[in-house]
């Protein structure tokens, strides 16, 4: 079996997941605990990938992300390189695909605190930055990492927005899910069996694992 | 010296509407119905709420006042809040819990052994007892060494031992400390135990009738004579 792309996918997934989990829990704190105008407008667009098919999304990011898109540019004037068919640009692509995924169980766990806790570390004296490390993280634990293995496995499958950004590069950005694409395509199909069945294990393992956690 | 508010909010059934004032080393009791306001008027105390107008001051510090466009955050204020539950940490011991804000960690040993918690420091708020949990609640305001205790039914949950050997606990330890203490209660017996000075709200407002209403009937002439008179109440029920 071919290792290259399970590798890439797991690369790509565990590369986006740590980076999301970073943006989406002061984010998630922000929606969930403080109200300003057009709040729900912000709310809306950060779960819009939900809602808009994964090819549409990735023809957006191709163009923004690409040589005479704003990201592309400002990132080639930095780096000097493209982002458009690199790992990089994947995982970037990622990140905008999945925030909603990371987003709503993390929002869901901050909203299970009980609020009395952050008013009594307020009066103990924390900041609202102090509250959500020192109280709303600890208390959330299991939400935060029952996100992250939901993105991680979202990424894992991933297919339309890697395909549009990243095409099909080998060892850069074809991913596993491309990878039994093109073999069933080239009716390859014991070599996209054997991915396929990868996946079974893995997925069914980590979602166990999520059921153990948001039970807790 | 000491604190002194002035405090009106609007709220969904009634205005609230008080003067309160409670000297350093002393505690003022604020008793009433379930739903009379003094939970709002305590949380206004420390913060949580902002009130529509009015002024608060403690010492020389201003902590609210409408009329200057003052309103300090509840972090500033420097207070020890006792909520009526939940307020510990589920995450952190009853050590961490003490710690959490502690001025001088030094501080945290003595005042656990004072609560009889040193046995329990190693336990999680959901390994212990109601009344265990609530004096560790007493213990994290204390260690902040604040400038100003603030109690919200600390002891209503729990069950009338406990709760009587509890506010003996407090007094004690409150008697031996220089800032105001502001104590929520419905229950009359524990606002005359605890207070120095009693301050009946109904409806938002001070009722003092209300009091001897209350206190007339159940009690012997000599209680009801001086909870007649409602404030400057300093004796031992």
């Amino acid at each position: 079996m071919e290792l290259l792309p399970l590798y890439l996918s797991a690369k790509l997934a565990t590369v986006a997941t740590l980076i999301l989990i970073v943006i989406a829990a002061p984010l998630a704190y922000w929606l969930t605990n403080f109200s300003w105008p057009g709040k729900s407008f912000v709310e809306a667009l950060v779960n819009l990938p939900i809602a808009l098919p994964p090819t549409v999304i990735g023809f957006y990011l191709l163009f923004i992300l690409g040589p005479k898109g704003s990201v592309g540019l400002v990132w080639e004037s930095l780096f000097g390189g493209p982002l458009l068919f690199t790992f990089t640009g994947i995982v970037i692509a990622s990140i905008f695909y999945s925030l909603p995924f990371a987003i709503q169980p993390i929002k869901a766990s901050f909203e299970k605190i009980d609020p009395r806790l952050k008013e009594s570390a307020y009066v103990l004296g924390l900041s609202p930055a102090a509250t959500f490390f020192r109280v709303i993280v600890p208390n959330s634990i299991n939400g935060i990492a029952a996100a992250a293995i939901l993105v991680f496995l979202h990424t894992m499958g991933a297919f339309g927005v890697v395909l549009m950004v990243g095409g099909s590069i080998a060892g850069e950005t074809r991913v596993a899910s491309i990878a039994i694409y093109e073999a069933v395509e080239a009716m390859q199909y014991e070599k996209a069996w054997a991915l396929s069945l990868a996946f079974i294990p893995i997925s069914y393992c980590f979602l166990l694992l999520v059921n153990n956690l948001t039970r807790k | 010296m000491g604190l002194t508010a002035v405090l009106k909010k609007k709220t969904k059934f009634f205005t609230i509407d008080v003067e309160l004032s409670c000297p350093d080393g002393e505690t003022l009791a604020l008793i009433g119905p379930s739903g009379s306001g003094k939970t709002t008027i305590i949380r206004m105390l420390a913060g949580l709420i902002t009130p529509d107008e009015g002024r608060i001051v403690y010492r020389d510090r201003v902590f609210f006042d409408s009329a200057r466009g003052v309103n300090l955050s509840p972090q500033k204020r420097k207070l020890g809040y006792v909520f009526q539950d939940y307020s510990l940490f589920p995450h952190l011991t009853l050590y961490g819990n003490t710690a959490f804000a502690a001025q001088d960690r030094r501080d945290v040993g003595p005042l656990m052994g004072f609560f009889g918690l040193t046995a329990l420091r190693d336990r999680k708020p959901n390994e212990v007892s109601g009344g265990e949990r609530q004096r560790c609640a007493v213990c994290q305001a204390l260690a902040r060494n604040p400038q100003l205790l603030l109690l919200d039914e600390p002891f209503s949950a729990l069950d009338v031992v406990t709760r009587r050997l509890l506010r003996n606990e407090l007094k004690k330890i409150t008697e031996t400390r220089t800032f105001p203490v502001v104590y929520v209660t419905h229950d009359i017996t524990e606002a005359l135990f605890i207070g120095n000075t009693v301050l009946p709200i109904v409806a938002g407002s001070v009722d003092r009738e209300w009091m001897e209403r209350i206190v007339a009937p159940a009690t012997e002439p000599g209680i009801r004579a001086k909870a007649a008179r409602a404030t400057k109440l300093a004796l031992a029920y």
